[in-house]
């Protein structure tokens, strides 16, 4: 399969009167037409800001100060801005976290998933609406063509998930962003919103970047899996691969601090100790180091690049060799 | 009361929030059913876990059994007073028992109180220091008992991470020496690293000072962790309680079934092999509950004596299911098992 996306070393910054937050710090990843990809880490660990660097919409006091993301030939951050303005929501969309906040609750959903049909695809009002109203039935709302006229609180948060869903993929964009798109929904509400996400981005081609904090999610639905932690990937792999054969301490440690349901219950659970480190001043070496069982010397001054560890399966970690003898032992 | 061994025995509670209409003269034109005739017990120093999803009335029956909201019916029995009829004097000496911990970490600290004023408030309010230096002794025990440091009783809220917040209210929660904590979605907040340390900190309490938990989560694996008895919520009503191991291996409500699978396995080669069983539609309004059993509309199950039909030792006059108790300890409320 081509690829559709490209990041390279992309790094976005947050220049903060109490110093620099290095919130994606040099991240560099692909994204096959198609595929659905994760990318997993816990808060504050730079995967939204990596999501929002690819749109362009990081804003004061952020910036993008290195890297470059082709996508579909064209690096996006040197476009224009209005060429910027034709790709986003057109062939690059994104949903958010907050179903609630994300629509505008005082024009009705019609008008909001009319907007980009009129402005990219030139539709007239009529077509708009029509289509409009068969993107609501298609993402599976209940006598959707009927509900243009309704306003956000009209819907509750599962079905706004999926008109936020359909105004994603309105434009038949090929990319769509979604950015923890179950977080604020229930679990029996999560399972439709993320079937119905896989099964519209195979019907429609359209390539998928998930963003999540939970392990489990990413599981069943991606192909391939990038882990983050304090601004940059520290490992990436088939979901098979990095849910079957970690070799970051830290994707071990996440992977063992959750109970699962499909386990003898543990007697005990086994955290990570401590906390992330504060992205202003990051210690140097390794950033995981400070909650690391396995750190020698050399992580306390060298910052480990993710380098292969077996096919299609890197990690950034300079035990990892050992982590994967000790795995199959 | 089953026996000795029950601390907290809550009978056919209710909670309906009035819902009014008009300026001047409010008319009361329908009632929210947040919690609709529930009943279950607590034993002492077990951990009841209680799940469902938002709207479900877990919190509800939470407050409610610790009387921030007074029931509109039924008994809340702890070591045999009745809460609900409790007022005044003697409900604030209740109140030394019981205590609870909140879901957001970030809203449930008073931000211009320093953390140490933070703990040391209900020592104040129950009289149970006496002097300046008994006070701090304590405040500087209890940040120690969760795992804080005593020098950092002079920094405020927002200097702290958010799991370090969830062990300030877990350390004023303890500051009373309760015997019964009522864990409000106590970890959900949290990044699943932090979960775990949270979570065995609550297990470490609870076996040093003999608590009793009951607790709130939407999120069944950590449930399945720390519960002995787990009781499941669904729209006001309880689908089902079991022991945890009976409930997980043998779950008997179709709402249960559901929920379990609904849950996400972190490993795709167990993901790619589940079954699951994806619920259509949402969860209806509890201000609407529907006849019947309130969940035959999503059911996939229900047959037509699910809408309301009352059948006789199953399901009471208005066709609602009754909750049976199955076998020893595993009660279930739907007409269909």
């Amino acid at each position: 399969m081509a690829k559709l996306l490209e990041v390279k070393d992309l790094a976005t910054y947050f220049f903060t009167p109490e110093g620099v937050v290095k919130a994606v710090d040099g991240i560099t990843y692909d994204l096959e037409e198609g595929e659905i990809l994760g990318l997993v880490g816990e808060s504050g660990c730079g995967k939204s800001v990596s999501a929002l660097s690819l749109m362009r919409l990081i804003q004061n006091p952020g910036r993008n100060v290195a890297g470059s993301v082709m996508f579909n030939g064209q690096d996006l951050l040197t476009l224009e801005d209005e060429d910027m303005r034709h790709i986003r929501g057109k062939d690059m969309s994104m949903i958010f976290q907050e179903p609630m906040t994300s629509l505008n609750p005082v024009l009705t959903i019609g008008r909001q998933l009319t907007e980009a049909l009129q402005l990219h695809l030139g539709m007239d009002k009529e077509a708009a609406e029509n289509r409009a109203g068969e993107l609501l039935l298609m993402v599976g709302i209940p006598e959707g063509d009927r509900r243009l006229r309704d306003y956000p609180h009209q819907f509750s948060g599962g079905m706004r998930q999926r008109v936020m869903i359909a105004m994603a993929l309105s434009c038949n964009p090929k990319m769509l962003i979604a950015d923890e798109p179950t977080t604020a929904l229930d679990v029996t509400i999560q399972a439709q919103i993320l079937e119905l996400v896989q099964r519209l981005g195979r019907e429609l081609g359209t390539a998928v970047l998930i963003i999540t904090h939970n392990l489990g999610v990413v599981a069943r639905y991606a192909d391939r899996v990038n882990v983050m932690y304090a601004g940059k990937i520290i490992e990436r792999g088939t979901s098979r691969e990095i849910y079957g054969n970690p070799r970051h301490p830290y994707t071990i440690g996440l992977l063992a601090s959750v109970p699962r349901l499909d386990e003898p219950r543990k007697e005990q659970l086994d955290p990570i100790e401590g906390l992330p480190p504060d992205l202003i001043a990051l210690p140097a070496g390794c950033a995981f180091r400070a909650r690391c069982r396995f750190a020698i010397d050399k992580c306390a001054t060298e910052i480990p690049p993710l380098v292969e560890v077996s096919e299609g399966h890197t990690a950034a970690c300079w035990v990892s060799d050992q982590l994967g003898a000790q795995a199959r032992s | 009361m089953q026996d000795d061994s029950v601390l907290l025995n809550v009978e056919n509670l209710v909670k309906y929030f009035p819902v009014r209409r008009g300026i001047v003269i409010q008319r009361h034109v329908a009632d929210v059913k947040a919690v609709d005739d529930i009943s279950f017990f607590i034993r002492k120093g077990e951990t009841l876990g209680m799940v469902g999803e938002s709207g479900c009335g877990k919190t509800t029956a939470a407050r409610t059994i610790l009387q921030l909201y007074r029931p509109t019916s039924g008994v809340v029995e702890f070591e045999g007073t009745d809460l609900a009829v409790t007022k005044g004097k003697e409900l604030r000496l209740m109140r030394r028992k019981m205590q609870m911990i909140f879901q957001d970490p970030y809203g449930s600290l008073n931000p211009r109180m320093n953390c140490g004023n933070i703990i040391g408030e209900p020592l104040i309010v129950h009289k149970i220091t006496s002097g300046r230096g008994e006070y701090r002794d304590r405040v500087a025990e209890l940040l120690t008992t969760v795992g804080l440091s005593p020098y950092m009783a002079s920094r405020f809220p927002h200097e702290f991470s958010g799991g370090q917040r969830q062990r300030i209210g877990v350390a004023r929660a303890l500051a009373v020496r309760p015997s019964f904590i009522a864990c409000d979605e106590p970890v959900s907040a949290l990044d699943v690293s932090i979960q775990a340390q949270l979570v065995n900190l609550l297990e470490e309490l609870q076996a040093q000072f003999d608590l009793t938990y009951l607790f709130v989560a939407h999120d069944l694996s950590v449930v399945r962790h720390i519960s002995d008895r787990i009781v499941v919520m669904y729209l006001g009503k309880i689908a089902e309680i079991a022991n945890r191991d009976e409930l997980y291996e043998n779950p008997l409500h179709p709402y249960t079934k559901a929920l379990i699978s609904a849950v996400p396995i972190p490993d795709p080669l167990v993901e790619a092999q589940r079954e699951r069983i994806v619920l259509t539609g949402d969860v209806p309004s509890p201000l609407r509950p529907p006849a019947g059993c309130v969940f035959h509309p999503r059911c996939p199950i229900a047959v037509d004596d699910c809408a309301g039909v009352h059948s006789e030792g199953l399901s009471n006059e208005r066709g609602v299911p009754e909750l049976r108790e199955v076998s020893p300890d595993h009660w279930v409320s739907c007409i269909r098992v």
